[in-house]
């Protein structure tokens, strides 16, 4: 069974790089970008999860399988956030449910 | 009947195999023989059976009188709760597959182990850490969450053993997804020469796709039981509304794991009936293919139906329809499989041993709380009996009628492979016709409960539905007592039963061509395949 060697330096590369994201995040985390606060940190911590399943994980450089386990499991991940999004963009978020009243006063009533 | 073939008992005793290469304590507790392995879960399961059984007594006792007759009712929360726990996490989950499983994964496929037997050794103390967790919160003074753990009930209100409990199943997890890698490893990489993936026993096709929940799902049970305690601890405001939180977000993450964990259950159940049913009617499988990745579909559809729990809970009327349809998918392939057994049957050469008795009595109860789980797939129906017996009875059907049934079959079917004894077959004849029994007086009459509006969880009912429940605590005695008689029988013939050979009951596979007994590398040489799974003579041909 083969496998690739990997240069030292290529991970010295993806370690730093990882440190500078860290910081990228740590300074970002100082400034209010409204709703963008939560985009920015995902955005860096997937790139973050990105070098590491790369280069780390090795799945850059090996076979077909293994990146369909890692396909699979992305795929199960858009399953749980997208089939909850189905109840959740579709849900009524009424903050006062119209009836409360009604059955508050009937209740009043004798 | 067929006849037995029996082994001198000389013969047997003094050839070395798994069971007397090592003798000691810590020659088992050290062990990484894949079939050693097996019977340690073997003991700690049923260990875990009995603790959830007994729950169960005390719940159909407290039951007999419409206004209870045991228990407070605090104590019977506490009650249904660590039967719920004990029985999902601790019994069914592990059953199959790390039993079963464990045994006979590499010798099904012709290997002399799983791929990691460290790492299979390693899930057998993490199931016995989680467990130890989950009995504490048991002994100091129980956990009244039910075995859902709802939140916000479970963060932040209820003041039993929550994180105790919760823990336990956290831990036990692990243990899941390390049995499930391993599995999925010696199957892709493992298989003897020859035994290319359609020609898999279908137990290895069903443990494959329950590997695949074990990995994918149980993670996020993992993570939902975190946030909890985080929530309980530091009160982050994640499901509970007053700090801001979304008590459907935790049941959407609940059931993503725990509608599947279902499948954990009846997938593996299915991988045995497909071998008690080819091997009591000697007939190779009807649709073999249809079959095997019907337990596939299973494992992707399940995945897909879990707020089919939620109908009522507040999910929009959008997402009721979307997973009321996806539920209905979900029943195509379970069906291909029971209509594939009842095809495989026909002009089958059927004959009644034990495992063959609960083969039957699996499909006929399956099919029940399949059917009846439709009923709950419908917005309409689901609402009428939601959080009612009627759910009770269908997922017992499925669980005890399905699960059970096929563990207890499979037990049976390979009692001889494992202990190199053979069981006595008219107590296990009877005592698999008593639970059959059993089963349906403690059950059906719960149907007619729920469909009359009895609600789950509650200690007293209305006086009308005493005779209901009267008969239902008298399924369950029968029950425990079927129940009783083959840990008994069982336990007898490993020292006394007669000594079987390699193959008593001419069944195809690999497995069987291992002594009986099998050594502790399973094969002394590495078989090589040449035919497809359940490759038994056509009719025809033996008369010819």
């Amino acid at each position: 069974m083969k496998h690739h060697v990997i240069h030292p330096g290529t991970y010295f590369l993806v370690f730093f790089t990882l440190l500078i994201l860290t910081g990228v995040t740590t300074v970002v985390g100082f400034y209010d970008l409204g709703r963008w606060n939560t985009v920015v940190a995902l955005a860096i911590a997937v790139c973050k999860a990105t070098l590491v399943v790369l280069f780390f994980m090795h799945l850059r450089y090996s076979s077909a399988l293994p990146r369909l386990v890692m396909l699979g499991g992305l795929f199960w991940l858009a399953l749980l956030i997208g089939l909850t999004l189905v109840d959740n963009l579709t849900r009524v978020w009424d903050s006062n449910p119209r009836g409360w009243e009604t059955t508050s006063s009937s209740v009043q009533r004798p | 009947m067929s006849t037995l073939s029996v082994e001198e008992p000389e013969q047997a005793e003094s050839r070395v195999h798994y069971l007397n290469v090592h003798y000691g304590v810590k020659s088992w507790l050290l062990t990484t023989d894949h079939k050693r392995i097996a019977l340690l879960y073997l003991a700690s399961i049923t260990l875990f059976f009995l603790v959830g059984g007994s729950a169960a007594v005390l719940i159909r006792m407290n039951l007999l009188t419409p206004t209870g007759l045991l228990v407070e009712p605090a104590t019977y929360n506490k009650l249904f709760s660590i039967h719920g726990i004990v029985m999902v996490f601790f019994f069914l989950i592990p059953s199959i597959p790390a039993v079963l499983g464990n045994f006979l994964v590499p010798l099904m496929i012709g290997a002399r182990d799983l791929a990691f037997p460290k790492l299979n050794l390693l899930s057998w103390y993490v199931y016995i850490v989680g467990g130890l967790f989950t009995l504490y919160a048991v002994i100091a003074g129980g956990v009244d969450t039910g075995w859902t753990f709802y939140a916000p009930y479970s963060s932040t209100y209820s003041n039993t053993h929550v994180m105790a409990a919760a823990l336990g199943v956290f831990i036990t997890g692990f243990s899941s997804i390390l049995t499930g890698l391993n599995f999925i490893v010696t199957i892709h990489k493992m298989r003897a020469p020859g035994m290319t993936w359609f020609r898999l026993p279908l137990f290895i096709w069903a443990m494959y796709a329950t590997s695949v929940i074990f990995i994918l799902g149980t993670p996020v049970i993992g993570i939902t039981i975190l946030l909890i305690a985080l929530e309980r601890a530091a009160h982050l405001g994640i499901f509970n509304p007053a700090l801001g939180g979304d008590p459907l977000l935790f049941q959407h993450l609940f059931w993503f794991y725990s509608h599947p964990a279902v499948y954990i259950m009846i997938l593996p159940a299915m991988g045995v009936e497909s071998e008690l049913i080819t091997c009591f009617s000697k007939k190779r499988i009807f649709g073999y293919s249809f079959v095997a990745m019907s337990s596939l579909a299973i494992a992707l559809l399940g995945f897909l139906v879990w707020a089919h729990h939620m109908f009522v809970a507040g999910v929009s009327m959008y997402a009721g329809m979307v997973f009321s349809i996806l539920s209905y998918l979900v029943a195509v392939p379970s069906s291909v499989k029971v209509f594939n057994w009842t095809a495989t049957l026909y002009k089958g050469s059927i004959s009644y041993e034990a495992p063959m008795l609960y083969g039957m009595g699996f499909i006929g109860l399956f099919s029940m709380g399949g059917v009846t789980g439709m009923f709950l797939a419908s917005l309409g129906m689901d609402v009428h009996v939601h959080d009612t017996y009627f759910v009770i009875a269908h997922f017992h059907y499925i669980m005890v009628g399905g699960a059970v049934m096929a563990y207890l079959g499979g037990i049976h079917f390979w009692w001889p492979k494992i202990s190199g004894r053979m069981y006595p077959e008219g107590w296990a004849r009877f005592s698999a016709l008593i639970i059959f029994l059993g089963f349906n007086l403690t059950f059906f009459p719960q149907y007619i409960l729920g469909y009359l509006g009895m609600p789950r969880r509650y200690p007293v009912y209305p006086p009308e539905f005493q005779v209901l429940n009267v008969m239902s605590t008298a399924g369950a005695s029968i029950l425990g007592v079927g129940y009783l008689i083959p840990l008994i029988y069982l336990i007898w013939s490993m020292r006394y039963g007669p000594v079987a050979s390699s193959n008593p009951w001419g069944a195809k596979g690999l497995e069987w061509q291992a002594p009986s007994p099998p050594p502790t590398d399973n094969f002394e040489e590495t078989p090589v395949v040449t035919a497809q799974a359940y490759d038994y003579p056509s009719r025809e041909v033996e008369v010819a």
